[in-house]
């Protein structure tokens, strides 16, 4: 089934790849990641993502002897019929020269096996890395890493992550996005969901993960584009969002249950609505005050005219899931 | 503030006094709970070496001196005789994964000095970085500790002294949780307060009702069911992550409504965490209890529920008006307590 995609996560000893896809996929802390032991040869897991996709992540230990193997033996049972390659640096690694070796290696095997596969490049471990040098590094490593796959004829996309901060989501979102076929249908269906609600934002997130799908930004902003109001909001907020939201679920679980919505009146008249869209989607919409509705009376029932929507919204939703 | 900083005795009595011997944890646990630092960072504080003290207005002013644990309180420069006088709650940290014997002579000479002069103190003694500990271990230090103290102080003649232990860590919320409730002691108007979070429970069906300080966490009040600590975290974090998600879309050109925030959030269980802001920084976080599944019920209830909390918060503006501390802080701008809300 073409639904099933092969992610292969590889990268050196130690540079973090079974960190990421605890937090990512397992709902760890960043602190509960030090608890994690080397992984033995391949760990797989089969995460079911947006009901009919499936995402078989092969986490590769990145020792030198497992490492020989997966290039010598194995090769053809590791480097077939992968979709997406995600290879992790670590910026602290001292052999830098070994771990383009390895990279090459794998690209050599992925041309030969699964030639259409993406390439996603981590440079792992950011934090480590003072601030006012981290672009510098960033574009220093990526560049030298295209040069190095140029041969290859792959084009290579990176990202700069780190596990105590929002870095992870943000680049886990678009290696995810990048799989999911109909991707159009539900940007544009969102697009429609905002000209009925008139929202400043909607935000489609996973449900498990909290990765984000989709958004789109107001409508007066579309049609002007050249408005720059963008600018005032933070251009991280997807990736916080995706963070304090995965906060608040773990900190709920205490209670020993899940939460369906979440509704906020914010300090400067911007609304949230948090809700559950689907059986695998969340949906977060905000709303800016209109003058109109100052009185109590019609702003408290605006809540329920928004959740109603989202009600309505969820059909639609449904059947893309669906693939109908 | 400078060494010689000193309260003035006729100040209100809302002032902790936190001291130590060195090395014991004092300025970590002043900067995990009101600077919201994060725990690890706190390896890196320097070594204090002067008596600092701040500022925090909540609904009491409330103000933290720092004493530097290789300080000699009784050299003749420091007014200790003032300080001790002019302060509500004295709280003295214990390293617990330290040899403690030398801080127990220290805290019974500091006890008998304190009590001297100021025979209403309050006296707190935080038996602390037991994250160490093993859960066994825990307990015989504390049993270890509060029997030391206690002879100790049966040798000095003052078997009368209340003195409180608590168990804390700065790695989880037990030090929240004594420091609310060394707070709490401060409050003269904490009976009313929570008779009034009584009454709300009572009318509602409200499993758990706090009255938190935004800025450190600290619940300043809660009904008089017993706490439980789980319910405390979800709802201290509750209150962060709706100040978080406002924060991102704050327009930063835009005019200052500054209006109430309010979030609710409906839970699996049919339960709900619901919050308001109130007056003086401090919010108003309740976990409400709903066995009925129909959703026409929940909407209804939340209005009776705004209702009476609005009720409540006029209350709390009424009592605050009347409370002691008004007339000395009116010229104080209130909006410098509640700046992480807006």
């Amino acid at each position: 089934m073409s639904s099933r995609k092969k992610l292969l996560l590889m990268g050196r000893s130690g540079s973090g790849k079974s960190s990421m896809r605890s937090i990512i996929f397992l709902n760890y802390s960043a602190f509960d990641t030090r608890r994690l032991g080397a992984t033995i040869d391949v760990e797989h897991s089969h995460l079911r993502f947006l009901g009919n996709m499936t995402l078989n992540l092969w986490d590769c230990g990145g020792q030198d002897v497992f490492m020989d193997n997966y290039f010598s033996s194995q090769k053809d049972h590791i480097f077939k019929m992968v979709q997406v390659l995600i290879h992790v640096f670590d910026v602290e690694s001292k052999s830098i020269k070994k771990d383009m070796e390895i990279f090459v290696k794998s690209l050599t095997n992925l041309q030969k096996f699964s030639p259409d596969a993406k390439i996603f490049i981590l440079l792992h471990k950011m934090d480590l890395v003072q601030i006012d040098k981290r672009d510098e590094l960033f574009s220093m490593m990526m560049e030298k890493l295209q040069n190095i796959s140029n041969p290859f004829q792959f084009k290579l996309v990176g990202f700069p992550t780190s596990i105590w901060d929002e870095s992870l989501y943000k680049a886990w979102s678009q290696i995810v996005c990048s799989l999911i076929p109909n991707m159009n249908l539900f940007n544009n269906n969102l697009i429609k969901f905002n000209q009925i609600l008139d929202a400043e934002e909607i935000i489609l997130f996973e449900k498990t993960t909290f990765l984000v799908i989709s958004s789109t930004s107001s409508i007066k902003q579309q049609k002007q584009p050249d408005l720059q109001d963008e600018e005032t909001l933070d251009p991280k907020r997807f990736e916080k969002i995706s963070n304090i939201i995965k906060t608040y679920k773990q900190s709920i679980s205490k209670l020993r249950t899940n939460f369906h919505n979440l509704v906020i009146r914010g300090s400067n008249g911007t609304h949230f609505y948090i809700d559950i869209l689907t059986d695998n989607l969340f949906i977060m919409i905000v709303l800016k005050d209109k003058q109109l509705t100052d009185s109590t009376y019609v702003s408290s029932h605006e809540e329920l005219v928004v959740l109603e929507n989202i009600k309505a919204a969820r059909k639609w939703f449904e059947k893309i899931e669906n693939g109908k | 503030m400078e060494a010689t900083y000193l309260p003035n005795p006729n100040d209100s009595n809302a002032t902790i006094l936190l001291m130590g011997l060195r090395r014991g944890g004092k300025s970590s646990i002043c900067k995990v709970v009101f600077h919201d630092m994060q725990p690890l960072d706190t390896l890196y504080l320097e070594s204090t070496s002067k008596p600092t003290s701040e500022q925090f207005s909540s609904l009491i002013d409330l103000s933290l001196m720092e004493i530097p644990g290789q300080l000699n309180y009784f050299e003749p420069e420091y007014d200790s005789a003032r300080i001790f006088q002019s302060v509500g709650a004295l709280v003295y940290v214990i390293d617990s994964q330290d040899e403690y014997l030398n801080a127990l002579t220290n805290l019974s000479m500091i006890i008998e000095f304190a009590y001297k002069v100021n025979p209403k103190i309050h006296i707190e003694v935080l038996i602390h970085k037991i994250d160490g500990l093993t859960e066994d271990y825990r307990i015989d230090a504390q049993r270890d500790i509060m029997q030391r103290t206690g002879d100790e102080l049966l040798d000095l003649g003052l078997e009368g002294v209340q003195v409180s232990f608590y168990l804390t860590s700065i790695f989880d919320q037990s030090i929240y949780e004594a420091f609310s409730k060394i707070v709490q002691k401060l409050i003269p108007e904490l009976p009313s307060l929570e008779n009034m979070l009584d009454n709300l429970v009572q009318h509602l069906s409200i499993d758990k009702v706090f009255l938190f300080d935004v800025n450190s966490k600290l619940y300043v009040a809660t009904d008089s069911s017993p706490v439980d600590i789980q319910t405390y975290e979800v709802c201290a974090e509750f209150i962060d992550i709706t100040i978080d998600l406002d924060e991102l879309y704050v327009d930063e050109n835009g005019e200052q409504t500054n209006k109430e925030i309010k979030s609710i959030s409906r839970l699996s269980n049919h339960s709900l965490l619901y919050l308001r802001q109130m007056i003086r920084g401090l919010a108003l976080v309740a976990l409400i209890r709903n066995d009925d599944e129909n959703l026409n019920d929940m909407d209804s209830m939340l209005t009776v529920v705004n209702y009476n909390v609005n009720l409540f918060k006029q209350a709390l503006m009424q009592m605050w008006q009347n409370s002691k501390f008004v007339k000395k802080t009116n010229d104080v701008n209130e909006s410098l307590s509640v700046d992480r809300l807006h």
